[in-house]
């Protein structure tokens, strides 16, 4: 009985040190993903490509780093939209802009690169053009295949909750 | 003396910081590329020019082509895409840009060509003002690396006017 007790005053201490790490890590991580938020001017800086409507630029599970800026929207570049009403963002190439003279509103028309036709069935109801307030960000660089893991965890959700399981277990269970 | 988690860490790491410094690089030695390339489009003919139904000017045409976007290559270019925008400005509008044509060049052998093609995409106005008005075709491109930044650039081209009534009746 005595030892039991006594094995229980000792662990507190070392296991709260550990938790304390978790926390330190928790909150560094997302300092750096605020700060990008900041620096790029994105909601998401970062957005996994998820389909294959840009290919062959841009396959799936590419990472495509984003900037938004108060520069005017153009045609070709390839921006990254929300369509009223739906969740995932859509990466696709602008292929016609027309901009208002009295307000500076601009009307888009965007296409992915892959698809025959234009992006207007996928803008809400009957909508026909996309505005500036519609655009997350613009495409500016680029990574291959990183984003992979993204849509493997979203795809199969088992494999994220082992890797966070793993990562736990490493963690507590480390040594400094 | 060293764990095998903790070789598999380090390796893991350093991996990582030196794929990390190489994409850098090569994103950054794109910069230093200056392009000369050379273009040329003209419009054969106009196939149709008719008002829409909707009330917005619409006109499909037929170019003819010729780019060599040879240097614009890179050992770390993916693919260049290269579209033709008609570009005029109109009482309501200070810019439309509206692209007619888009190819995709993913080798550097097979970047000086020609074509004569109908427009892939009508040019449809917001609204009537396409009649006699003076259009600018330019030429822009976007380069897409195999890792790193995306270059873009353009480069006006011809200039054409449209004819000062419909060929087509609506």
């Amino acid at each position: 009985m005595d030892r039991i007790k006594f094995l229980g005053d000792v662990k507190i201490r070392p296991t709260l040190i550990q938790l304390l790490n978790l926390g330190m890590i928790i909150c560094s991580a997302l300092m750096i993903w605020k700060g990008l938020m900041c620096i790029t001017g994105c909601e998401s800086p970062v957005v996994v490509v998820l389909t294959g409507s840009m290919e062959p630029g841009f396959k799936r599970g590419d990472i495509l780093f984003l900037h938004m800026n108060k520069e005017p929207i153009r045609a070709g570049e390839i921006v990254v939209y929300n369509v009223d009403g739906r969740d995932i963002p859509i990466v696709h190439r602008v292929i016609k802009a027309h901009e208002r003279r009295d307000t500076g509103e601009i009307d888009i028309l965007t296409k992915g690169d892959n698809n025959q036709v234009d992006d207007i069935t996928l803008y809400s109801g009957g909508q026909l053009w996309l505005n500036r307030h519609h655009i997350i960000g613009r495409a500016i660089g680029y990574l291959p295949y990183v984003g992979y893991l993204t849509i493997i965890m979203t795809e199969m959700p088992i494999v994220k909750y082992l890797l966070i399981g793993v990562l736990a277990l490493l963690v507590i269970t480390s040594e400094e | 003396m060293h764990s095998a988690v903790q070789r598999a860490n380090t390796v893991a790491t350093i991996a990582a910081i030196l794929l990390a410094t190489i994409c850098a690089a090569a994103s950054f030695l794109d910069a230093f590329n200056s392009p000369s390339l050379q273009a040329h489009v003209q419009v054969v003919k106009i196939n149709r020019f008719r008002r829409q139904l909707d009330g917005n000017d619409e006109v499909k045409m037929t170019l003819k082509m010729s780019m060599d976007l040879t240097s614009l290559f890179t050992w770390n270019t993916k693919q260049v895409f290269v579209f033709l925008a008609a570009e005029y400005e109109t009482d309501t509008n200070s810019l439309n840009q509206v692209s007619l044509w888009d190819h995709i060049v993913q080798e550097k052998e097979r970047a000086s060509f020609q074509v004569k093609v109908p427009t892939k995409y009508p040019l449809i106005d917001q609204g009537t003002n396409l009649r006699g008005k003076k259009v600018g075709l330019v030429l822009h491109w976007h380069i897409m690396p195999i890792s790193g930044r995306m270059i873009q650039g353009k480069m006006p081209l011809s200039n054409f006017s449209l004819p000062d009534s419909y060929t087509t009746r609506s």
